[in-house]
């Protein structure tokens, strides 16, 4: 700090405090509303401190879904098929982008600047405004509730092959060089020294690209009619919108704090590799 | 920029384009191109026929009061979200940016609702605002404030800019932090001996130099606001009341999968397309200046 202003220090905590008091405050009243049993959630003012029941809620969400009724799914299934649907993205991402990046850097081909502005225009059409021609592609394909229905069709991503190709333009053409020169093929160039290398980068995409897969809505929501491929951020926010007479918010509370905990766990625990990743996704 | 060394092989660079090439062309190029198509035709009801009728889709669309309508609340929404979080996110950045002691534990909280989904960040302040047992909602009316945002078109529109701004404001927060920290000191510090206090010299250095970084985070913000925030709007108001929170995205959908008026649809889905084609220009635009600084 350049000077010491201790009224200014502490005026800066209290503006923190509060900004992380606030932006903290809808978790813990999730968190708080899932440990209290239906009665007490229904009569205003709800607690604010945790209740007895956190274990029984947990238990009937994960193992019966929302009050066991028709229609709600138990949040195990839905947490697995989230998980299955989010790592097959990731790891699809990865995989086809870094060979993609690798050809586009190390290869003179005929159509080369071709594909890669064909990578390039897809950042400019969100899925989410193409929605209902590319569900149509995905029905026509028969892949409707199916895991490959929810994974392929995302997993094409010019981000990850813009910063794979920036990390590989960033490499000293040395070690190219050297590698040929020593008789070494472009693929065993590729798997012992470009791959070892990018170590940090795929670290960081992994957190954002999970973060991604797993926060999926609108994509899932259309393409699974089948209970047995619905994904949890899908199932918490449909069991919202079928507004009971007498609503059960500990069950729905303790569902939605099952469907952040995954992510919130993977930024908390790989921030440095997170805050990377974000920043550099966005060069 | 191209590499000075490269391998010399005839199919091997086409194999490992294939999977990333295939993927596009049958999930991006094919569905675009349809949309494109979809968007001068008319189906009847059955998908039997189809008739070729040029921009009529367009024009019936232009008609619509609704889609007006539509499109005043989305600009009304996203320049909100925009102005709201771009604000609040350098506050809590510039306050961050002076606190040594304790930054880290602050900054892991700021850095959750980042991983919270657009969908659930909506089930998160609907049960705050429901309107018989949210605590907030409580609170308010306890000063006299009837907040009801399942009747009340403006205090929908209100809750879901809230729940969009809390669901973005990490990510706006670390790029500010990031950005305040790479601000040469040995600057600060020779404004301070000068004798100018800090908020002199927020204003006058850094400020300026984080002008850059806003006006990247003030298109991100604006892209997020036109199609980030489906989740936000399907999880807490579906549109409503009426129509006072139906933006464009989430009209996109319901004219498609609702309302099974595909032409409709495919039109507004080509007019989005050209406004995130512009954002993104603006956007790239911008990138290579900052590059030249």
């Amino acid at each position: 700090m350049v000077e010491n202003r201790p009224w200014l220090t502490a005026f800066s905590h209290l503006v923190v405090l509060l900004g992380v008091l606030v932006i903290a405050f809808p978790i813990w009243m999730t968190f708080v509303a899932s440990t209290h049993d239906q009665a007490t959630m229904l009569r205003p003012p709800v607690p604010i401190w945790p209740g007895t029941h956190l274990f029984e809620n947990y238990r009937e969400v994960i193992l019966n879904g929302y009050g066991g009724k028709v229609g709600s799914v138990p949040l195990a299934m839905t947490l697995f098929n989230s998980m299955v649907m989010s790592l097959g993205i990731v790891i699809g991402k990865l995989l086809i982008s870094i060979i993609a990046a690798f050809a586009i850097v190390y290869f003179k081909f005929p159509l080369r600047m071709t594909c890669f502005w064909a990578i390039f225009v897809t950042l400019m059409l969100p899925v989410e405004v193409r929605i209902v021609p590319t569900y149509g592609v995905v029905a026509n394909l028969g892949m409707l509730d199916s895991y490959a229905g929810l994974i392929v069709p995302l997993i094409a991503s010019a981000t990850a092959t813009f910063l794979f190709r920036q990390f590989f333009l960033s490499v000293p053409d040395e070690l190219a060089e050297a590698a040929r020169v020593d008789g070494a093929g472009p693929m065993r160039f590729f798997f012992d020294i470009l791959l070892p290398m990018s170590r940090t980068s795929i670290a960081a995409l992994f957190v954002i690209q999970f973060i991604y897969g797993w926060n999926q809505y609108l994509w899932p929501l259309l393409i699974t009619t089948k209970e047995s491929f619905y994904t949890v951020v899908v199932t918490v926010s449909r069991q919202v919108q079928v507004t009971d007479a007498v609503p059960q918010w500990n069950l729905l509370m303790a569902m939605a704090m099952l469907a952040m905990l995954p992510p919130v766990i993977v930024v908390v625990f790989m921030q440095r590799q997170f805050v990377r990743g974000l920043v550099e996704t966005e060069k | 920029m191209e590499k000075r060394v490269t391998f010399n092989e005839r199919w091997l660079p086409y194999l490992l384009v294939a999977p990333q090439m295939v993927i596009t062309i049958v999930f991006f190029f094919w569905p675009s191109a349809q949309m494109l198509f979809q968007s001068v035709v008319v189906e009847d009801a059955f998908g039997g026929n189809t008739k070729f009728v040029w921009f009529e889709n367009f024009t019936s669309l232009l008609k619509e009061p609704a889609y007006y309508d539509s499109v005043r609340v989305t600009l009304v929404f996203s320049f909100l979200v925009a102005a709201v979080g771009l604000a609040l996110s350098l506050l809590l950045a510039v306050m961050a940016d002076r606190i040594i002691r304790g930054a880290s534990a602050y900054k892991t909280i700021l850095v959750w609702p980042y991983a919270v989904a657009p969908a659930v960040a909506g089930v998160l302040w609907g049960f705050l605002f429901n309107p018989s047992v949210g605590t907030v909602s409580w609170l308010l009316h306890g000063i006299g404030i009837d907040f009801n945002y399942v009747t009340n078109g403006n205090q929908a529109l209100i809750l879901i800019v809230i729940a969009a701004v809390w669901n973005q404001v990490s990510y706006n927060f670390l790029f500010f932090l990031a950005g305040l920290q790479s601000i040469p000191k040995s600057l600060i510090e020779a404004a301070a001996i000068d004798g100018a206090g800090p908020g002199r010299r927020f204003w006058d250095i850094a400020f300026p130099l984080l002008s850059p970084t806003g006006f990247f985070l003030l298109v991100v913000n604006i892209i997020y606001a036109f199609f980030g925030t489906f989740g936000v709007v399907a999880s807490l108001t579906q549109g409503g009341p009426g129509q006072a929170t139906n933006i464009l995205v989430y009209k996109v959908w319901n004219d498609g999968f609702r309302g099974q008026d595909l032409g409709g649809s495919s039109a507004q889905s080509v007019i989005l397309m050209l406004v995130v084609i512009l954002l993104t220009v603006v956007q790239f635009r911008f990138i290579e200046r900052r590059v030249h600084y």
